[in-house]
């Protein structure tokens, strides 16, 4: 009998442990790259507008409605399939910045990716008619980047 | 014999001089002018001084924002403090206080029962603020949504737990005078320096602290270990960020900084306050933090 529960004890460990040895062996590599391709597309056609904005490169409708459309459409991208659970920087250090409260907190980060769409969907509405209408929308578009940053990405400073 | 009488002496002296130089030390009456508040530029103070920030719940967004009800922790090498309720709850909140017991509390860190709050409520700063804009902020305040969570206590060891001893750490590291001084400062650099200095209280998380906890005013927003013990907050003086003046009144009003990445983290919550308040301030920030030596 104490062979027996040793046995199990024994087995118990090793499952565990291979499993464990499994979890952090998963790649998530190419979830992690569509995602921060993601962002960055994000970014590259933020930038377009914000240089508008602050006046650091003139206002051009066709451009800042592409822009615009970029923006809402990489916001659209459904976020169920590049963020797979596990691939938190908890689990995988510096290979990502999504804090595992990605994952802790999933209504909340639907919920912030809801506000991201509608703040980039009020952009899209206005960018190609005028300045003033980019300079009033870029304020709540870049509220919903913070609101979503401020709780499920690793701040880098 | 002699010698030790002599010791016990200087003891009780010294006990006695420590327990008058650590007395609590509220707004009288004669400080404090007697005018009708104005609660839509209380409202301003508000956002400014970020209230917010600590004393509304973790995560919250939106009107949610405006329920003061407290709770949020603040790990440190003194201990774990928690954001008291400041709803206008009388029982829980601070609904029951008068307006000096108010003062009292944000200008001079002490209670409405006559004891010293813990630094971590950044009094020290807001002591540089105009008594009328803190007679707004209560007028404002007095307007928020009461909420019956009861303040948790703080979880603080000995010999921090005696709150008395408080009143040697003020003596010692609260200053009355502006970091940056001047009197050839433009009127743009002096409003930012309020925002900065007294209102906002950005000193608190951006300079570094001594071992008691004083803030270094040498190395001003110069940057300083996060009390999270993760990373590390950013200096924000010409040493430690080269953003020009534009790029920086902009950051604080849409959190995209130049190259466009957004705010995170504690500074994205900073930008929805510093968000409502007008161009101008943001701006006059901007130019404080780039009049700072170096700039």
């Amino acid at each position: 009998m104490p062979v027996f529960k040793k046995t199990i004890l024994a087995s118990s460990i090793f499952t565990l442990a291979f499993g464990a040895a499994a979890m952090a062996q998963m790649d998530y590599s190419a979830q992690i790259a569509a995602r921060q391709g993601q962002m960055d597309i994000m970014a590259l056609n933020v930038g377009i507008l914000g240089n508008m904005a602050r006046g650091n490169t003139g206002y051009d409708a066709d451009l800042a409605q592409a822009a615009a459309d970029n923006i809402f459409a990489a916001a659209s991208v459904g976020h169920q399939i590049a963020w797979p659970a596990g691939s938190d920087n908890f689990d995988l250090g510096d290979a990502t910045a999504a804090l595992p409260a990605v994952w802790d907190d999933p209504d909340g980060f639907d919920q912030a990716w809801g506000d991201l769409r509608t703040a980039a969907a009020g952009m899209a509405e206005v960018a190609g008619t005028g300045l003033d209408a980019v300079q009033g929308a870029i304020r709540p578009l870049g509220g919903a980047c913070g609101g979503c940053h401020r709780n499920f990405r690793q701040s880098d400073d | 014999m002699r010698f030790s009488r002599v010791l016990l002496g200087l003891i009780v002296v010294g006990a006695a001089a420590g327990w008058l130089l650590s007395a609590p030390q509220p707004l009288t009456a004669a400080d404090i002018p007697d005018r009708s508040p104005d609660v839509a530029h209380g409202e301003q103070v508000f956002w400014a001084a970020g209230c917010a920030s600590c004393h509304s719940v973790e995560d919250a967004s939106g009107d949610a924002r405006l329920v003061l009800s407290g709770g949020r922790s603040f790990p440190s090498n003194f201990g774990t403090f928690y954001a008291p309720n400041i709803s206008s709850d009388p029982q829980h909140g601070i609904g029951d206080w008068s307006e000096a017991d108010f003062l009292s509390a944000v200008m001079r860190g002490v209670s409405p029962d006559g004891r010293h709050y813990y630094p971590v409520f950044p009094y020290g700063t807001y002591a540089h603020a105009g008594i009328s804009d803190m007679q707004d902020l209560w007028a404002f305040l007095q307007t928020l949504p009461a909420d019956a969570t009861p303040s948790r206590p703080h979880d603080v060891g000995f010999p921090f737990s005696v709150r008395r001893g408080l009143g040697l750490w003020k003596r010692a590291f609260l200053n009355e005078d502006w970091v940056v001084d001047g009197s050839d400062l433009s009127p743009q650099v002096m409003r930012g320096r309020y925002l900065v200095e007294a209102l906002g209280h950005c000193a608190e998380c951006h300079t570094p602290r001594n071992a008691l906890g004083g803030l270094e005013r040498a190395n001003w927003l110069a940057g300083a270990p996060n009390p999270t013990g993760e990373g590390r907050i950013p200096g924000i003086s010409p040493a430690h960020l080269n953003w020009t003046e534009a790029d920086i009144a902009a950051y604080l009003g849409d959190g995209f900084t130049p190259d466009f990445d957004s705010a995170g983290g504690e500074m994205a919550e900073v930008i929805t306050n510093i968000s409502q308040l007008p161009d101008a301030d943001r701006a006059a920030i901007a130019a404080y933090l780039r009049a700072l030596p170096g700039g």
